[in-house]
């Protein structure tokens, strides 16, 4: 007989264990899965783990990518595990991202073509206002009316998406691109442009921003009052109640730093990489973040290196789909899979297992 | 030239020289290597499918001197830009970037790498390195505004667009033009639905031109959802989009325009192996076979189907330009004179309605 029995503390072993757990459990099922599909699954997951960061012929190009990749991961994520930590459930970090990137790609269009050291920074502001402001609409909300937060942040992605359809047509379309949807190329308007702080490297302004949120976040958590009120609101309401913690305090806190974050991520993202605001710019970095915080067990530098490792799989990802020819569902699947295991093994945590027949309590 | 661009100049060199060896190494070996950067998945049953086909064709044609490779659901913006570098990096000697929002990305990626040759379809940006290929789609919109003109009873014919941009606006204009030739009284209602693929906007949009009274449906959108919303409502007809999108046929697909990359993917690979290949701007259409004619169904009567298949053919042998004057501009002044026939400069940047549609272009 086989009984699972509550702890009564969660297992610090299995916390820090079961990411370990579910990254191997998600190459075995996945291995079983490319060779059901025909493709050698050795080398599908060597080339999803290993190619990216030691093949002679793309690790030099791939890795400095792993940066840019996770950099927006990271950034986002770190701004979500601090409301998923108190309890509040900001889902819709796509939307913020988008909306902050519009702000952002705006205040640097508006002063096309000038150049002054001071643009480039006036956008990070911008973006990040956006976000925020984003953000806030669900905060009013819950704390004014008590709305759900998971369905208004949600929902109101949609209507972010729509906003950059219409400012890609309309407000921020490039006049000189012919009739064509998208805004002017960043990338040719260096004032304003996210490029590489060290040739090479892939280390832009956003993966800077990136670190620094994850140290100012572990910060926050270990040594501030806010941090910890944080964390008290979430694991105990009533007693953050009673020590005088305010929770519409902390609904602000939570989704205005959720989403300033990733309306941050949304404009490094614009001005650099992607380049210009075009109809779907946005590539779901925002709902990624989600599997980013909680696959980091929303502990800061959890969450650095679980955006390295999202950002591995979806490198290799890549790599296996143009070397092997595997389908790109399979790679989405693959990285679904590493969510699923967690939570199925997160069990472990909470839970002990019994052998042996059931006592009677 | 500032610090910072100067940095991702010297960046760009470094990389570039690194990588383009990798890339010349693989050109000397016994295979031409062929990519393909899709936007959509190759199941998607319309545009990244016949891109596709297209390839698969290139396959079968060169056997074992090809090899071919393809990445798909490519978002376009900086993960475009990561694939295509990777797909040069694996040693693709021609890679083929088959929608219009890799335009910069493959400019970008083509600079680094001057030994490999890139094909952007539907854009207007080219290098040394960079062709450009699309096709008259507006040829066929001509023989399916034929066809919609007669048949309509209720003489509204429904049109569902996707973006605001000159490809769809100039399939508009022409299916217009046909329509209007074929029956003096028709009047076009345009949606616009502001997505390429989206079954469920694509049916909502369907039904609501229905609703309407709209008899006839013409799509700018990939999916067959408007073919079932049609079906559903029986006597309302429809064409299949970029695929032949067979299965809803006699009816409510009564005829369809096709994609046909494979002349044109074969003819490139070929230019690559004989070392003739050269960066130009291709714009094909009935003529050399890039734009293909769906079988007009037997819902359609027999002198219809004949008159279209005629306009086909002069179309085709170019004794016939879809727009020949006399035409005026939606305001009335005028575009093109009596049997003049539009310049493909007026046609690729095309952000207007000719005379007669009713409504604005959204800008």
């Amino acid at each position: 007989m086989i009984r699972m029995e509550r702890r009564a503390q969660p297992s610090r072993v299995w916390t820090a264990l079961t990411p370990v757990l579910a990254v191997m459990l998600t190459m075995v099922v996945g291995g079983i899965m490319f060779a059901l599909l025909g493709k050698p699954p050795l080398d599908a997951i060597r080339t999803i783990f290993w190619d990216p960061l030691f093949h002679p012929q793309f690790a030099a190009y791939s890795r400095p990518q792993l940066l840019v990749k996770a950099g927006p991961l990271i950034l986002i994520a770190i701004g979500l595990s601090l409301g998923f930590r108190a309890g509040i459930w900001n889902i819709g970090a796509e939307g913020q991202y988008i909306v902050g990137a519009i702000c952002g790609a705006g205040m640097g269009l508006a002063v096309y073509p000038t150049t002054s050291p001071l643009i480039f920074p006036a956008m990070v502001l911008a973006g990040a206002f956006g976000g925020w402001l984003w953000a806030m609409i669900p905060a009013f909300l819950k704390v004014r009316f008590g709305t759900n937060e998971i369905l208004v942040s949600l929902m109101l992605v949609y209507v972010a998406e729509a906003l950059l359809a219409s400012a890609s047509q309309k407000l921020l379309r490039n006049p000189d691109g012919m009739g064509f949807p998208g805004s002017r190329n960043f990338q040719q308007y260096p004032a304003a442009h996210n490029g590489e702080i060290l040739a090479n490297s892939g280390l832009h302004w956003g993966v800077l921003a990136a670190f620094v949120a994850v140290i100012f976040a572990y910060v926050l958590l270990t040594r501030h009052i806010q941090g910890f009120n944080i964390r008290l609101t979430g694991e105990a309401p009533r007693a953050a109640r009673f020590s005088g913690v305010s929770p519409a305090r902390i609904i602000f806190l939570c989704l205005g730093f959720g989403g300033a974050l990733a309306g941050a991520a949304g404009l490094f993202e614009v001005s650099g990489p992607a380049g210009q605001i075009s109809i779907d710019f946005n590539s779901g970095y925002g709902f990624t973040a989600i599997i980013v915080a909680f696959l980091g067990r929303l502990h800061p530098v959890g969450i650095l290196l679980a955006g390295l490792l999202m950002a591995l799989t979806y490198i290799g990802g890549e790599l296996a789909q143009l070397m092997l020819g595997v389908p790109g569902a399979s790679i989405q699947l693959f990285q679904g899979m590493l969510l699923f295991f967690l939570l199925a093994t997160d069990v472990f945590t909470n839970f002990r297992v019994r052998f042996g027949k059931t006592e009677i309590a | 030239m500032n610090r910072r661009t100067l940095l991702s100049t010297a960046a760009a060199t470094l990389v570039g020289t690194t990588l383009a060896t990798g890339a010349f190494a693989a050109a000397h070996g016994d295979k031409v290597k062929v990519g393909f950067i899709f936007v959509g998945p190759i199941g998607d049953g319309g545009w990244t499918y016949e891109h596709n086909k297209g390839r698969l064709a290139v396959e079968e044609a060169f056997g074992d001197k090809v090899e071919t490779v393809y990445q798909e659901s490519v978002p376009e913006g900086a993960d475009a830009e990561r694939a295509i570098t990777q797909m040069a990096l694996s040693g693709a000697n021609l890679i083929f970037t088959t929608s219009f929002g890799y335009m910069d990305p493959t400019i970008n990626v083509a600079a680094k790498f001057p030994d490999v040759k890139f094909e952007h379809a539907t854009g207007f940006k080219r290098s040394d390195n960079v062709g450009v290929y699309s096709a008259r789609f507006y040829e066929g919109r001509a023989i399916q505004g034929h066809i919609a003109g007669k048949m309509t009873k209720s003489n509204k014919i429904g049109y569902i667009a996707s973006f605001p941009i000159p490809e769809v606006i100039r399939g508009i204009n022409s299916a217009y033009i046909h329509a209007k030739k074929a029956n003096p009284d028709v009047e076009f209602s345009v949606i616009w639905a502001y997505t390429w693929f989206d079954p469920a906007k694509e049916s909502d949009a369907a039904r609501a031109l229905i609703e309407n009274g709209a008899d006839v449906i013409l799509q700018h959108t990939d999916s067959t959802a408007p073919q079932a919303a049609a079906q559903e409502k029986g006597n309302v007809i429809t064409f299949g989009q970029a695929s032949d999108m067979a299965e809803y046929a006699p009816m409510p697909r009564v005829s369809s325009i096709i994609d046909n990359w494979s002349p044109y993917y074969i003819e490139r690979v070929q230019a690559v192996m004989d070392g003739t290949w050269e960066s130009d701007d291709t714009w094909d259409g009935i003529g050399s076979g890039m734009v293909g004619i769906g079988e007009i169904s037997d819902a359609v009567p027999a002198d219809v189907k004949a008159e279209a298949l005629e306009l086909k053919d002069r179309i085709a042998a170019g004794d016939y330009h879809p727009f020949t004057g006399p035409l005026n501009k939606q305001d009335g002044s005028v575009w093109l004179a009596e049997g003049e026939t539009a310049p493909d400069g007026d046609l690729l940047g095309m952000n207007f309605y000719v005379e007669g549609l009713t409504g604005d272009i959204p800008n």
